[in-house]
């Protein structure tokens, strides 16, 4: 690591933090007994996830219909909450990978929630791919798996099965990725631990880690290779999402935009929950000094990006549907902003393209509330944005005489709910469970990020530099 | 492999307060002629298994067979189900269609790869769930940076080593047997 910082460079981590420091802050949460607040909203979650079990439970007894769906419209919430979800899936990845391809080092400190994140929003995702199978138990026939109806095989040629490999691949990987990294702080934890039981748990789960220069410069090595992995692992999963929509012929869906403009905004939601989560998790467990105001920033720069990517891609679609010559593309987007479901197309517009840019503002950019405000909206437009994709373009059939609207029923609202109860169940379990900044990560950057560094965390003064000796090539 | 050692092996643990020093302190303590078992981190220093001496990792020699293994499953996968077993055309395309099976390939290439690194990453090494780490001290996992030294295999006393030691600012020398 290289401890030579430009003098520009805004601190990472605040109020002179030693080593000590940062095992004492991260590992407090995990150690003591749960906070009131956690107790609350945990409660809260495990009630809303008990009512959505049921629910779910009930849209699979009788059956879909259930649902508001009809024959115009057979895709509504179920694709709409999957595509949101996994979207939001995309941000913990990104910050781990690219970030670190990108040698960003602010991702240290959120990439733990993040990835946490990531992989309890993909949980919440397969879940609606269940709900919307109808038959879960047949759920494996996704699977290309020698079967009892002769030579019958998945249909590797169709998008569908593309997404089983690329969601699943994306959620093993993911979850590898967050496991490995959580290794060595599990093995703080273990060796702080005082209670027989918490030393015996976290050891296995440390997988009687040390610490040794051999193993760390292996972890280091697969981190990097994981990174080099998951870049184009986490591009291609919502690009594969899109060619659900894209390779068919229904007039909206039918675009080769649909990757980058998916992708864009899948990072975009994802970091607006990442914020959302981190602005709560450095308050309540008191990380200010870790997820600083520079962190938030960093991270509005990346929605305020990608939401103008995404504002742009739906100026293309207009454009390319008028300048294609093609009525009935030209309908569809007409339909969308003029007709019945006019509202959704402006609130998308709203939330998604014009409220992000109050982030060119450095001082809204640093404001908590309106970070978190902000975040919430663009959440708000990016669930718009499925559900104007998916539902405007099928409303109006190819029939006029099969037009149609579609009307929520209390099972869309309730298995919606649902999927809300199981993430913040989870999620909570982890933040109480499991260090939720990256204690050993955070620990690479405090000599070269730290504001001030006081003379106890080395026994050297700032200043006063240890040479980098001469056989260290490899560093930074 | 995990570190082999002896069933009695007497160690010389030098804590030090420092990543920067410990580093330094490597290349010194070597000069002086003593061997270093291992050094323990609670985060990765850079450039130290270099100066440890420590051979450059080869999983990654291990990484790109694991991803050519998924590589030749995904086209075997497709090849035997469309083309060999059940031949079909759909959407107008070839029986064999390679471009569409490009997404199952990448996928299934980076399914077998982060898995099998991962899987050598723990065996090579020696984690697993009921391993008991060995730590020379519990601190190397908190906020301190361990140089083990494994007496048996060095010429130098023990007071000599510990001078040195110490001279290359260890902030305490303990002794550890295993």
């Amino acid at each position: 690591m290289s401890h030579i910082t430009s003098p520009v460079r805004t601190p990472l981590v605040t109020g002179g933090k030693t080593y000590a420091d940062v095992t004492e802050d991260v590992s407090r949460q995990v150690e003591g007994r749960p906070t009131r607040e956690w107790t609350i909203a945990f409660t809260i979650s495990v009630i809303v996830l008990i009512y959505g079990a049921a629910c779910v439970f009930w849209t699979w007894w009788e059956g879909l219909g259930v649902w508001g769906l009809n024959k115009t419209v057979g895709w509504a919430w179920d694709i709409t909450n999957f595509v949101w979800w996994v979207g939001i899936g995309h941000a913990g990845t990104l910050i781990s990978a690219i970030l670190l391809l990108f040698r960003q080092k602010w991702r240290t400190a959120v990439n733990r929630a993040a990835e946490a994140m990531t992989i309890f929003a993909v949980i919440c995702a397969a879940s609606f791919i269940l709900m919307h199978m109808g038959r879960p138990w047949l759920a494996l026939w996704a699977l290309p798996l020698p079967n009892t109806f002769g030579s019958l095989w998945v249909n590797f040629k169709s998008p569908l099965v593309w997404d089983v490999f690329a969601i699943s691949t994306y959620f093993t990987v993911s979850l590898v990725f967050w496991y490995i990294g959580l290794v060595p702080d599990l093995a703080t934890i273990r060796d702080r631990a005082k209670s027989k039981v918490s030393r015996y748990i976290y050891g296995a789960f440390s997988l009687g880690w040390n610490g040794s220069a051999k193993t760390w410069a292996r972890y280091e090595y697969i981190s990097l290779i994981l990174a080099g992995l998951s870049t184009p692992l986490v591009l291609s999963v919502h690009t594969i999402v899109s060619f659900d929509f894209a390779t068919s012929v229904i007039p909206g869906w039918h675009t080769t935009i649909f990757p980058p403009y998916f992708v864009a905004g899948a990072i975009f939601s994802g970091f607006a929950m990442v914020q959302n989560l981190m602005l709560i998790i450095r308050v309540v467990f008191k990380l200010e000094d870790y997820i600083t105001f520079e962190h938030i920033e960093s991270m509005n720069k990346v929605i305020t990006l990608t939401g103008s990517i995404v504002g742009v891609a739906y100026l293309t679609e207009f454009f390319i549907a008028w300048y294609s010559g093609v009525e009935f593309e030209s309908y569809a987007f007409i339909n969308r902003a003029t007709g019945p479901y006019w509202w959704a197309y402006w609130a998308m517009m709203t939330c998604n393209v014009i409220s992000p840019q109050l982030f060119w503002s450095r001082a809204i950019r640093r404001s908590v509330v309106w970070t978190f405000v902000l975040s919430v909206v663009v959440n708000i437009g990016m669930w718009f944005e499925r559900f104007v994709i998916i539902v405007t373009s099928l409303h109006r059939d190819y029939l006029p005489s099969s037009w149609a609207m579609f009307h929520p029923t209390l099972f869309d609202i309730s298995d919606y709910i649902f999927s809300f109860g199981l993430f913040f169940t989870l999620f909570l379990l982890f933040s109480k469970f499991l260090p939720v900044v990256n204690m050993a990560e955070v620990k690479t950057v405090i000599k070269s990020s730290s504001e001030t560094l006081p003379k106890s965390v080395s026994g050297v003064a700032k200043g006063e530099r240890v040479t980098k000796p001469a056989f260290n090539k490899d560093a930074e | 492999m995990a570190e082999s050692h002896g069933s009695a092996s007497k160690f010389l643990v030098g804590i030090f307060d420092d990543d920067d020093v410990v580093l330094k302190a490597v290349k010194e303590v070597k000069d002086a002629g003593v061997r270093i078992h291992e050094v323990y981190s609670p985060f990765p220093i850079h450039g130290l298994d270099v100066a440890l001496g420590h051979p450059r990792t080869r999983i990654g020699i291990a990484a790109f067979l694991f991803g050519l293994t998924g590589t030749l499953t995904a086209l075997t996968l497709t090849m035997y189900t469309e083309k060999l077993d059940w031949p079909m055309v759909v959407g107008g395309k070839d029986s064999y269609s390679f471009p569409v099976y490009i997404p199952i390939i990448f996928e299934l290439t980076v399914l077998f790869c982060a898995l099998g690194m991962v899987g050598t990453f723990i065996v090579s090494n020696g984690l697993g769930p009921t391993v008991k780490p060995l730590m020379f001290d519990l601190r190397t996992t908190d906020n301190k940076f361990a140089m083990a030294i494994d007496l048996g295999k060095n010429k130098l006393d023990e007071t000599k080593i510990e001078q040195i030691l110490k001279a290359s600012g260890a902030a305490e020398v303990n002794v550890k047997q295993f």
